[in-house]
């Protein structure tokens, strides 16, 4: 949590004390004049105050500027999924579902690991998605693109009206909503058999060739690029987003509710408004996964996906985009090998797992690595 | 599946269903009211407090099955089996936990909740479990001229009886006033000498050993199964949401609501399922955050 940490402590303080008018040139000099006159002794306290004080308003632009800027690490992460598609070709439906679920998992992360906001009803933007996309599909709408808009769009609509039940009350209160509204979701669809399946799920889809040349194959060739490459935009708008004032003053919520409104910060326009973008991101990996798998179950809105959400994300570390990503791809791989064990075994180590990271490592996997990095000597990864 | 309307004794139909209710009411109490204590007292975001109810519903069936044991000489030994897993669990894992972010609390109970489905299956596979009630809780009884299930009754008397009993621990013993004290103002308690830990320990022993022996009564009106923690989460949370916290009546009132709600919307509107209930439970949050007898404290 370096980074954010110092962006967010330090660049907004000093722009109200100076004001706006102090012009970032005449500020050098004082600094100039006074250093010699305040003798030799206060020196080492006084340089970095200076430094503070004086910062040019531009300061925390250029902050921002400075952790937005893409480090090597991050494009070797990127050539991943690459490499994976050359690498691994006979498990290319394994990788198109850890795309869709990082997607997932980055959208939750966006609300709760960004903006704090603790959510046990995730699914329901996901299922939500998914339904809009593959009813759209299987009543004769099969463009792929299409299907992602409507269902940003449907999830997005429903992040936003629910944003402001889940703004009001507690962290017990918005636990309870974001599960009452995700079970009132499973137990509609659920019921509403003639229009959702059911608990048959919804299939009959008929998808049309992405860009109308790009055919879904049964190798899932098409599907894998598809899923990485919406994932990897979405990304690259997460990445812009949460290293923007606006994603700046998210994170000061989430460490100080009450300070923020002080910084000028209008604080539930800026929960709604990042609630709404995670549910359209929701909303677009459950139209992925129904267009990359042409069904809907109903267990999509089902509870225990959420709490497997929530877990990718801690094993990952939340407040860390990155660790949204590296979180899912632990843990589909990890499931996907243990679960063709035993799916009791897979599902007790899930849990002593989640009460051991809860115990002993809350900044999941991307926090240890920062932390033995920290202790070799070099700088965090960027978040 | 339409009410049998027309029938002679529809009226009293109703009645039956309403008395069910009840009975299911009283069940969602027992295992509720522990809850309301950790949760809505002390603040602890224990999702897994189904688990115990499960665990109680376990030990109920193996000691009542190949352990032989009378119906009534197992209740408390269920009760104090619970009890026992309680104190371990606080001792060890959720007293590390009392200070953290709900976040954390809410990860660490889904972990116990996953571990304690698992090892159900495990042990006893994931159909539902059959138990078997002495004869003189079987049948059906008219004294008031609607049927009543023998045991019906007997579960709500018992539940009364347990609310009556908690209402005065709570507030007439001393024990209920430590509790009290080290619930609103854990450091002032200690500071009169109150042993905070100790007091939070038994808490957590009686609302574990409470839920196991709803669990373990409720074998024969919820069912028991590997999925019984999460599938009735739902429920213990809105108790005590509606219910407010640590409030023995509000959890009662709550809980006997939601029983005849959910009795007669399975019975006559089985289409609507559980959606009501939800709505309900979103929109009492909405409007009265703090529950229907809470007692205005924002946590």
């Amino acid at each position: 949590m370096a980074g954010p940490t110092e962006a967010v402590g330090a660049p907004p303080a000093p722009a109200p004390r100076h004001g706006p008018q102090r012009a970032p040139e005449p500020a050098r000099e004082p600094a100039l004049q006074h250093a010699p006159q305040h003798a030799p002794q206060h020196a080492p306290q006084h340089a970095p105050q200076h430094a503070a004080q004086h910062a040019p308003p531009g300061a925390a632009a250029a902050a921002l500027a400075r952790a937005a800027r893409w480090s090597w690490a991050e494009r070797a992460f990127w050539t991943l999924p690459v490499l994976a598609y050359f690498a691994l070709p006979q498990h290319l439906v394994l990788l198109a579902q850890i795309a869709i679920t990082g997607l997932f998992c980055l959208s939750l992360d966006l609300i709760l690991g960004y903006a704090g906001i603790v959510s046990l009803g995730h699914t329901a933007f996901f299922g939500v998605g998914a339904y809009a996309a593959g009813l759209l599909a299987s009543h004769g709408h099969g463009d792929p693109l299409l299907g992602l808009a409507c269902a940003a769009a449907c999830a997005g609509l429903l992040g936003y009206a629910s944003s402001f039940l889940v703004l009001r009350g507690s962290d017990l209160t918005r636990l309870m909503v974001t599960l009452g509204v995700a079970m009132m979701l499973y137990e509609a669809a659920n019921k509403l058999t003639d229009i959702t399946g059911g608990v048959d799920g919804l299939s009959g889809m008929e998808l049309e060739p992405l860009f109308g040349r790009f055919r879904f194959d049964l190798v899932g060739r098409t599907a894998y690029i598809y899923a990485v490459a919406v994932l990897f935009v979405l990304f690259w708008l997460a990445r812009r987003l949460v290293h923007s004032p606006f994603g700046l003053s998210l994170r000061g919520i989430r460490l100080n509710a009450g300070r923020m409104p002080a910084l000028g910060t209008p604080v539930n326009r800026r929960l709604c408004a990042i609630y709404t973008v995670g549910a359209a991101y929701a909303g677009v990996a459950g139209a992925l996964l129904a267009q990359t798998t042409q069904f809907v179950a109903v267990d999509s809105l089902a509870f225990p996906r959420s709490a497997e959400l929530l877990l990718m994300l801690v094993l990952g570390g939340s407040g860390n985009l990155y660790g949204a990503l590296i979180g899912t791809t632990v843990f589909m791989v990890g499931r996907n090998l243990l679960a063709n064990i035993n799916p009791q075994f897979w599902q007790f180590w899930l849990g002593l797992l989640l009460v051991l990271i809860v115990l002993f490592a809350r900044d999941g996997i991307v926090g240890a690595a920062r932390r033995l990095r920290r202790r070799l000597g070099g700088n965090g990864p960027p978040s | 599946m339409a009410p049998p309307a027309g029938r002679p004794g529809a009226g009293y139909a109703m009645l039956t269903v309403l008395f069910d209710g009840i009975a299911s009411g009283m069940l969602l109490f027992l295992i509720s009211v522990g809850l309301s204590v950790t949760l809505g007292l002390m603040g602890f975001v224990n999702l897994a407090h189904g688990a115990f109810a499960m665990l109680g519903g376990y030990v109920g069936v193996l000691l009542l099955g190949p352990g032989g044991l009378p119906f009534l000489a197992a209740l408390p030994l269920v009760m104090v089996v619970v009890a026992l897993a309680g104190v371990v669990l606080e001792r060890l894992l959720y007293r590390r936990l009392y200070g953290a972010t709900h976040l954390d609390q809410v990860l660490f109970s889904i972990g116990l909740i996953l571990m304690s489905i698992a090892t159900a299956v495990y042990i006893f596979g994931d159909q539902q479990q059959p138990l078997t009630l002495p004869a003189f809780l079987r049948g059906q009884i008219a004294p008031l001229g609607f049927d009543i299930g023998v045991y019906r009754l007997f579960l709500v008397v018992l539940g009364l009886c347990i609310a009556l009993a908690l209402e005065w621990l709570v507030q007439r013993t001393r024990f209920g006033a430590r509790l009290r004290a080290a619930v609103d103002n854990p450091r002032a308690a200690r500071g009169m000498g109150i042993d905070v830990d100790r007091v939070f320990t038994i808490a957590f022993a009686l609302g574990s050993a409470l839920a196991g022996l709803g669990g373990a009564l409720g074998v024969e009106v919820l069912g028991l199964d590997p999925g019984f923690p999460v599938k009735y989460i739902v429920y213990f949370l809105i108790v005590v949401a509606v219910g407010g916290s640590g409030s023995i009546l509000g959890s009662l009132v709550a809980a006997l609501i939601l029983g005849i709600f959910d009795v007669a919307g399975k019975y006559y509107l089985p289409e609507v399922g559980a959606f009501v209930i939800y709505a309900v439970m979103v929109a009492m949050l909405i409007f009265r955050p703090q529950g229907l007898f809470g007692r205005g404290r924002a946590h």
